[in-house]
């Protein structure tokens, strides 16, 4: 049985039923802990990076416990022809891509700067877009996002269906076949395993400590804190170096943001792109045209009354 | 009036069909089981696509439940003898209203609700959805609404 967070428990009754709780002891409780409140974004800074993995690594021992444990052998899938089975249990050493068991990786770009030939070595990970598509259209809410900006995926819950890979504009979650509520469910119908994706050390976080990749780094890369200052301080540092910035629009904003010497069009074309491997393309919002409809709604029952009152009108004109 | 009382059910039936089918669409079924595969059924597999689709469709569902309430409100022409089905139709297409909205207004940026109460409205929309669907196909098998005829029997 996982325990409900205190903040968790508050917005369920406060959604379910409609208590205004702003006065209330329960709200005050909740302010205790103004830091999960707002988004946190990280800031990557390029060109301190030296490639050294380190983050990698910690990443992976930090979130050991997370892993996918898969049964064997797996169930039969149905049709296997389009339930591709993807196994990485076997190869949960690799760290040159992200696969279930690698949720950060390091991308390598031969640049020149001021010229000079120098090789930028590139953390990536997911984003922690600022309105995840793949939280926001998973169907069973086995995606969250918390209050401090950060989107993970419910291992308990997630089917493997892969929609959110489908819909995050980088690819990012990686699936792992044979693990999982599908096996309890229709194992050969529906699902085929479990997503998985940097988390942002939610567990960390929680407890007031440091993502285990930041802790890790020698080199400082990555600092972490509220996403106005982490801007602020971004953009600091783009002007210092007369610099680039990626991630503060991208999606629609991302709490993630990267600074580079470099333009990210020009490493977008010196990094490795594929499966598994995300590229740095600037991305337009992909919500954006369905919260616009969202905001159109509003006029549909008014047209609807409007509607049906312009009949009644008419009718009693007709009656007389 | 009959001809009006057509015209509501052909609009209710194929909105109802747009609707249902963008949102079973929601889930990554309509490619692994090739549907999409079927020339011009190929936007089925479109996340985005039948996101909007299923939003457009809301919103003429929405306008259109309106005005058949407030229609009902005001007319109150035999439609007093409602049976329990119909009540349970009823019922649950306000209940897809309601969990539709809070679910648009979860899809906006944002944390407004806690992820179990998502939960809750993800697995009571597709319940809901079910229930109103299965109720449909009952009447339509029983002959209780003809489609393309302009009649509607008790
Ligand atoms: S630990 Fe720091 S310096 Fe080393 S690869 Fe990771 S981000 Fe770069
Ligand atoms: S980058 Fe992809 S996986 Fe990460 S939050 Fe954005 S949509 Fe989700
Ligand atoms: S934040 Fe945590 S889960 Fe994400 S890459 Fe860093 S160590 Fe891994």
């Amino acid at each position: 049985m996982k325990k409900i967070s205190r903040r968790e428990f508050i917005k369920t009754s406060f959604a379910t039923a409609g208590t205004v709780v702003a006065s209330s002891g329960m709200a005050k409780a909740a302010n205790a802990v103004p830091r999960r409140e707002e988004p946190l974004a990280t800031l990557i800074d390029i060109s301190k990076c030296i490639g050294c993995e380190e983050c990698v690594f910690a990443c992976q021992e930090s979130n050991a416990t997370k892993f996918p444990k898969p049964k064997k052998p797996f169930p039969k899938m149905v049709p296997t022809s389009r339930v591709p089975v993807e196994d990485w249990s076997e190869k949960q050493d690799v760290t040159d891509r992200l696969t279930p068991y690698n949720w950060l990786y390091i991308q390598h770009a031969q640049v020149n700067v001021d010229g000079e030939e120098i090789e930028l070595t590139i953390p990536r990970r997911c984003m922690h877009c600022e309105n995840p598509p793949c939280v926001k259209l998973c169907p069973w809410g086995a995606a969250k996002q918390e209050d401090n900006g950060l989107s993970r995926i419910d291992s308990d819950l997630c089917l493997g269906g892969s929609k959110c890979k489908t819909v995050c504009p980088w690819d990012i979650p990686q699936r792992q076949t044979g693990t999982g509520l599908y096996l309890d469910l229709l194992p050969s119908m529906a699902g085929n395993g479990v997503m998985y994706k940097c988390d942002r050390c939610y567990d960390k976080l929680e407890n007031g400590e440091k993502p285990a990749c930041i802790e890790a780094c020698p080199e400082d890369v990555q600092i972490i804190g509220p996403r106005d200052e982490i801007l602020k301080q971004a953009h600091k540092i783009a002007k210092e170096i007369g610099g680039y910035i990626y991630g503060e629009h991208e999606n629609g904003g991302t709490n993630t943001i990267y600074v580079s010497p470099v333009p990210f069009d020009l490493l977008n074309k010196k990094i490795e792109t594929g499966v598994g491997k995300p590229h740095l393309f600037k991305v337009k919002d992909l919500m954006a045209d369905g919260t616009n409809i969202a905001k159109a709604m509003i006029i549909a029952p008014i047209a609807g009354v409007l509607a049906a009152l312009g009949k009644i009108h008419m009718q009693s004109k007709e009656k007389k | 009036m009959k001809k009006t009382l057509r015209i509501r059910n052909l609009i209710y039936f194929f909105t109802l069909f747009f609707i249902a089918l963008s949102g079973f669409a929601q889930m990554p079924i309509f490619k692994r089981y090739y549907i999409a595969d079927i020339p011009g059924l190929g936007w089925l597999a479109q996340f985005y696509v039948t996101h909007y689709i299923h939003y457009i469709s809301a919103v003429i569902f929405i306008g259109f439940a309106t005005y058949v309430m407030v229609d009902f409100f005001f007319v109150k022409i035999k439609y007093d003898k409602f049976s329990f089905v119909a009540y349970t139709k009823i019922a649950s297409i306000i209940g897809l209203i309601v969990t539709g909205t809070l679910m648009m207004i979860k899809n906006l940026s944002g944390t407004p609700f806690s992820a179990g109460f998502i939960i809750f409205l993800d697995i009571s929309h597709l319940g809901l959805c079910m229930i109103l669907i299965s109720l449909t196909a009952v009447d339509l098998i029983k002959g209780q609404i003809k489609l393309f005829s302009n009649e509607i029997t008790k």
